[in-house]
């Protein structure tokens, strides 16, 4: 294994018809490492998330996955390995073992009930496997929802706004779960939120984005401090 | 009455529709006395209403004349205006023409086929027209209704498909309940039909047949073959145009197109 960058993109951009939702983005994720992609709403970061597992087709550029062109690699195994969390959790009606067993049941590996017990231990929901996901809170859905993701075992995790659509209590507490998982080291990520705090607590490294483009990208504590001084 | 004034056919069929209009004139009189502001559609609908069906009937009994041919070339004609009906219903879902002219041609057409072979239908132009396109015009429609139901639910399930393809699901799995939710949305009015038959309604076929002097059993039986005929087309029409747009929704590259282009 090289010791080259865990995910690369090269000029990836994404236009829809007279719309650029990513312009030209060029970056680098190493192994373990957590980069944070920071903009307001509508600045493409999402749409820039969406790109590295592919679900939307870059117009322009691509992507390197361990140095491969991931056009090469067949998309579900792609997606298994860069596996993605949205700001819903958007669980399939059922239990929650059901959702956790997901991801592995697509590829005809069914986890046994002590692999999915571990998982949900992972997230903070030890005992879980056979609740109904319709009677969960929205901080227990985010969390079985990260569960999920991880039962397909990826080398790199997208986040998009795994917070955002939380309350304030809940927020902490997934942050603080993210925060755990990250400092791990199985993973590296790619964090998009539109809080440059949150970032800064999360992440070493942070791209700021505004209309589709990367407009600065640098140590997060630095960025952090050149926002605060311009009010 | 009029049966013993008119003993001609003919005459007697024109003097009924005249004493129908009549009545129905009557009503436009009332839309006009309770200010409903109708009059004016409601003869404008009669008068041509009335055009309409003579001319199918001046058409028929032109047709009747012809080869049985004709009548599988009539039928291959109203498929592909059924097909262009029900494709207007799927707005946004791509190749929707092509999608829903297969699927009725398969649903409609094999069924055809196999019960003029077996007998089931007459193949005198007389029995295989009419029995023809009801069974197509069902397949015409449930084709809309389960285009329509699917792309609802697939709209409003974006999320949800798009986190099963993240997981790593393919396309087909990915939208499996939504193709179910489609097809049995689509089979519920036949099936509730075929349920209430006799019951709530007295369906065309049978009252035709008993205006024409059949034996009530008969007519009843020959109205059961008939649901039972819609049935399978439309479940088979159904099947097909789900299964096939469902395909065509995803990008090679398993991406999904149907939904609006979300940013962040």
């Amino acid at each position: 294994m090289t010791n080259g960058p865990l995910l690369r993109t090269e000029h990836l951009s994404r236009r829809v018809g007279d719309t650029t939702l990513v312009h030209d983005v060029n970056l680098e994720l190493y192994p373990r490492e957590v980069l944070a992609v920071v903009g307001p709403s509508g600045s493409g970061k999402s749409s820039l998330l969406r790109l590295l597992n592919r679900l939307d087709e870059p117009t322009e550029g691509t992507v390197y996955v361990r140095g491969v062109d991931y056009r090469t690699i067949p998309p579900r195994e792609l997606r298994r390995r860069v596996g993605m969390v949205m700001q819903f959790p958007y669980l399939f009606p059922g239990t929650v073992a059901d959702n956790v067993r997901f991801g592995p049941r697509q590829r005809g590996i069914e986890l046994t009930d002590d692999e999915v017990d571990a998982l949900l231990q992972r997230v903070g929901l030890p005992g879980y496997g056979q609740r109904d996901v319709a009677r969960l809170s929205g901080g227990e859905a985010q969390r079985v929802s990260l569960a999920r993701t991880l039962a397909n075992q990826p080398e790199i995790l997208l986040l998009d706004e795994p917070t955002s659509a939380l309350d304030e209590a809940a927020k902490a507490g997934i942050e603080e779960l993210l925060r755990q998982i990250l400092a791990s080291g199985e993973f590296a990520a790619v964090l998009v939120t539109h809080d440059l705090a949150q970032a800064g607590r999360l992440a070493r490294r942070v791209l700021i984005m505004e209309k589709a483009h990367i407009v600065r990208s640098g140590d997060t504590e630095e960025v952090l401090r050149a926002y605060q001084a311009v009010p | 009455m009029l049966t013993r004034l008119f003993p001609d056919p003919l005459t007697l069929a024109a003097v009924q529709a005249v004493v129908a209009g009549l009545l129905a004139l009557l009503v436009a009189l009332l839309a006009w006395w309770m200010h409903l502001r109708m009059e004016k559609e409601i003869i404008i609908a009669l008068v041509r209403g009335l055009l309409q069906v003579i001319a199918v009937g001046a058409v028929l009994l032109f047709i009747f004349q012809g080869p049985t041919a004709v009548g599988f070339v009539i039928l291959a004609a109203m498929m592909v205006v059924a097909a262009q009906m029900s494709a207007k219903r799927a707005q946004g879902l791509p190749d929707a023409f092509r999608v829903s002219l297969y699927s009725i041609a398969a649903g409609s057409g094999t069924i055809i086929l196999l019960m003029v072979a077996l007998g089931v239908i007459d193949i005198k132009l007389t029995a295989l027209i009419p029995v023809g396109s009801m069974l197509l015009a069902n397949s015409m429609n449930t084709a809309s209704l389960a285009f329509n139901r699917f792309r609802g639910e697939v709209l409003s399930h974006v999320g949800h498909i798009e986190t099963a393809l993240s997981l790593g699901a393919s396309p087909r799995a990915a939208v499996l309940p939504y193709v179910q939710a489609a097809i049995q949305a689509s089979l519920i009015p036949r099936v509730d039909s075929l349920r209430s038959l006799g019951i709530v309604w007295i369906p065309g076929v049978m009252t035709g047949m008993l205006l024409g002097g059949s034996h009530p059993v008969r007519a009843a039986l020959y109205q059961f073959v008939i649901m039972a005929m819609i049935l399978t087309v439309s479940a088979t029409t159904s099947i097909l145009a789900v299964l096939l747009i469902s395909q065509r929704i995803f990008t090679p590259a398993e991406q999904l197109i149907l939904r609006s282009e979300t940013e962040g």
